[in-house]
């Protein structure tokens, strides 16, 4: 195998990884709560402007900036639960697409309103450098994108299936009146899966914004390939999205760099359809 | 009833007509449409372009007797329909080709516009001046260069920026030069995207290098608001060629800058066909990661004091940013357009129309580089023309080609970061 090939595949699984990262707050919430949040993507641009404004204000790069986007789009989850997704969960399945799309909408165009139209790009800062080792090149930022991803999922997979806490919200997911009677409150649990959901989507823009251009309209980008990945992984499961994210990652950039850049979507997603004709409910997903 | 009170009735039935059809005059107003990418991914070339078009307004709007030469400048409004002023109505074409065409039916239909300027990329310049062809209003294209918009045998249609030929032209001169000049130049690879822009520019390159023989023309394509670029950046590594010619957006000019820096990919010579090189927040987020890139523009500031210069200040002040070749073309575009509605001295289309084949303006006339403005029977300017220019330092092009255009020599080979 050529060395080209070798960084062809390390690209790509690197890729997946960032993929994997900004869908599992999306696969999160679907799994608790039925609902498709059409603004991950803009979740995902919030995290980016909030890391590229505590750069840009504090000078604290990205050991600053991921930490407080994890924060502030945590706490934005919680806003976001209350203030809309309760409501609309009572209501038919186009109020949840309307609402949550309508949410998109506002929150791309007050940040395009504040921001400006501009891309705007990370100054160099302490992950912008690039390790070279046998001929082979990896960014720092999307190796620490990476790890933290795997980290990430790891530990959501964890908080569902070895705490209480995350049996509580299993629990919620699995019947709301059941849970009530138990003494668990339905509310608080999914307030809470809402703020760890965008929180992790908050940590991966932070880090995806390292080696990423930054525009308002980025989540319309990024969040197509969130609802793939998410699709393929089985909505709902946390691991599934990780092993989604690797798979789309690689296929893309071996696709890309072998049969040419122009066919790579063509078969990401021929491969896409293909797999869902025999297993509907994804890699991961539940029957 | 005296003699002086019929007099004195006369006179005043002479004034109020006098002051209301003053009042009309005054109140008159021309308007025109602009459809342009206000959001989607190329939302930042909008927001430039309103701010250009707001200056040109007031430019043509108020009196500037200190741009001297420019048409429509020295006094206020249009003199052609009585001091008429011009509005610009915005539209939004959010970066698809069927909502360009839904706002140029708008425009037409509902804000009754005289003309339609637009639309930036050339997939909805495509559809949205068919619908201006059908309604019989002129449409004029200051910016999107895909050759095939000027051979639909469109009667309403005109576009005043150089084309693709005239970059095959421009490129092959410039690259005979750099050889001269000890540069190799053998091999080249285009790489574009998959928009109606990327592909067709791309395609008139390919086969015009071919006819100029220059052979060894290597192609990679890739579909436009890419979320990763690493692939092709591998494959020109693995290929080296001599010459890289970018034909990209924004978005993807940025990654393609990100990318190259990460793999440590320098071509020996980075040549960028305008677009997303052009847009200043391109040179404000990787600048400095792409120094020594050429890119083809019309746009060049000219000494203090010359009208470029007044409008490349009124332009700062408006948006904030340095006057770009992109903006510039869109003023250009407006001006040529509102000087024949000037001289058609009406807002009847077809007598607009025939106002802009009538065109014939001189260097001294423009704000850019075109040898002047004349339409074809196609509607294309056949006096348009382009300069190169270069990125030395990371945060100013500088004119270097022609020579007797050029502030600086062009300097080889690309440095990069």
């Amino acid at each position: 195998m050529s060395f080209v090939l070798v960084q062809v595949i390390i690209g790509g699984l690197l890729l997946g990884a960032v993929y994997a990262l900004f869908s599992s707050g999306l696969t999160l919430v679907w799994g608790m709560m039925n609902i498709v949040n059409f603004a991950h993507g803009d979740f995902v641009m919030l995290g980016m402007y909030v890391a590229y404004v505590v750069y840009t204000l504090m000078g604290g790069g990205p050991l600053l900036g991921a930490p407080l986007a994890t924060l502030v789009l945590a706490t934005l989850g919680i806003v976001v639960y209350f203030g809309l997704i309760r409501d609309i969960m009572k209501g038919p399945m186009l109020a949840q697409i309307l609402g949550t799309f309508g949410l998109a909408l506002l929150l791309r165009y007050s940040v395009f309103w504040w921001f400006g139209a501009n891309f705007l790009s990370m100054p160099p800062n302490i992950v912008g450098g690039t390790y070279a080792f046998a001929g082979l090149r990896i960014e720092a930022s999307r190796l620490l994108a990476g790890v933290v991803a795997l980290l990430v999922t790891l530990g959501l997979h964890l908080l569902l299936t070895r705490t209480s806490l995350g049996s509580k919200m299993l629990a919620v997911a699995e019947d709301q009146t059941a849970a009530q009677l138990m003494g668990i409150r339905p509310d608080t649990m999914q307030a809470i899966a809402w703020a760890i959901a965008a929180g992790a989507t908050g940590l991966a823009g932070a880090l995806i914004a390292n080696f990423f251009y930054i525009v308002p309209t980025v989540g319309e980008t990024l969040g197509i390939v969130a609802f793939v990945t998410v699709s393929l992984g089985g909505f709902g499961s946390v691991p599934g999205a990780l092993v989604a994210g690797l798979l789309i990652g690689v296929i893309e950039s071996l696709s890309g760099y072998l049969i040419g850049a122009i066919y790579k979507d063509i078969v990401v997603y021929v491969l896409f359809l293909f797999f869902l004709w025999f297993r509907p409910q994804g890699l991961m997903g539940k029957t | 009833m005296t003699l002086k009170q019929v007099t004195r009735l006369l006179c005043a039935a002479a004034m109020s007509s006098a002051l209301v059809s003053g009042a009309t005059a005054q109140d008159k107003v021309v308007k025109i449409g602009a459809i342009l990418p206000m959001s989607g991914g190329t939302a930042s070339i909008g927001a430039h372009a309103k701010a250009a078009l707001e200056v040109a307004m007031d430019i043509i709007n108020n009196a500037h007797p200190e741009l001297g030469s420019l048409p429509l400048a020295k006094n206020a409004g249009l003199a052609g329909l009585g001091g008429a002023k011009v509005e610009v109505v915005f539209a939004d074409n959010q970066g698809s080709p069927a909502t360009g065409q839904n706002q140029a039916l708008r425009l037409i239909t509902e804000e009754k516009v005289a003309a339609i300027l637009g639309a930036y990329q050339s997939g909805i310049t495509l559809t949205s001046s068919a619908i201006a062809e059908k309604y019989g209003i002129p449409f004029l294209t200051p910016e999107s260069v895909a050759a095939n918009l000027t051979e639909r045998g469109f009667k309403w249609f005109f576009r005043t920026t150089p084309i693709a030929p005239d970059f095959v032209r421009i490129y092959d001169e410039f690259l005979t030069d750099m050889k001269a000049a000890g540069a190799k130049t053998d091999s080249i690879a285009l790489v574009h995207d998959n928009t109606e822009y990327g592909t067709s520019v791309a395609n008139t390159i390919a086969s015009g290098f071919k006819e100029k023989g220059r052979g060894g023309v290597i192609d990679i394509a890739y579909a436009v608001n890419a979320t990763d670029l690493q692939a092709q950046v591998l494959q020109l590594k693995e290929k080296k060629p001599d010459v890289v010619l970018m034909i990209s957006y924004t978005s993807d000019a940025i990654l393609f800058a990100k990318t190259m820096q990460s793999l440590d990919y320098k071509p020996p010579l980075l040549l960028a066909d305008d677009a997303g090189y052009s847009d200043p927040s391109f040179i404000k987020a990787v600048g400095k990661l792409s120094q020594g890139v050429f890119n083809r523009s019309s746009w060049a500031v000219g000494p203090s004091g010359s009208p470029s210069a007044i409008i490349a200040d009124m332009y700062k002040k408006k948006s904030g940013e340095e006057m770009d070749d992109t903006v510039g073309r869109q003023m250009q575009g407006f001006f040529v357009l509102v000087d024949a509605i000037d001289r058609a001295g009406s807002t009847d289309p077809a007598k607009i129309q025939a106002a802009l084949k009538a065109t014939d303006l001189k260097p001294g006339q423009l704000i850019m580089g075109y040898k002047g403005v004349k339409f074809d029977d196609k509607g294309q300017n056949i006096l348009a023309s382009a300069y190169i220019i270069q990125l030395q330092d990371g945060e100013n092009y500088v004119s270097v080609w022609p020579k007797a255009n050029g502030e600086k020599a062009p300097v080889l080979p690309y440095k990069g970061w």
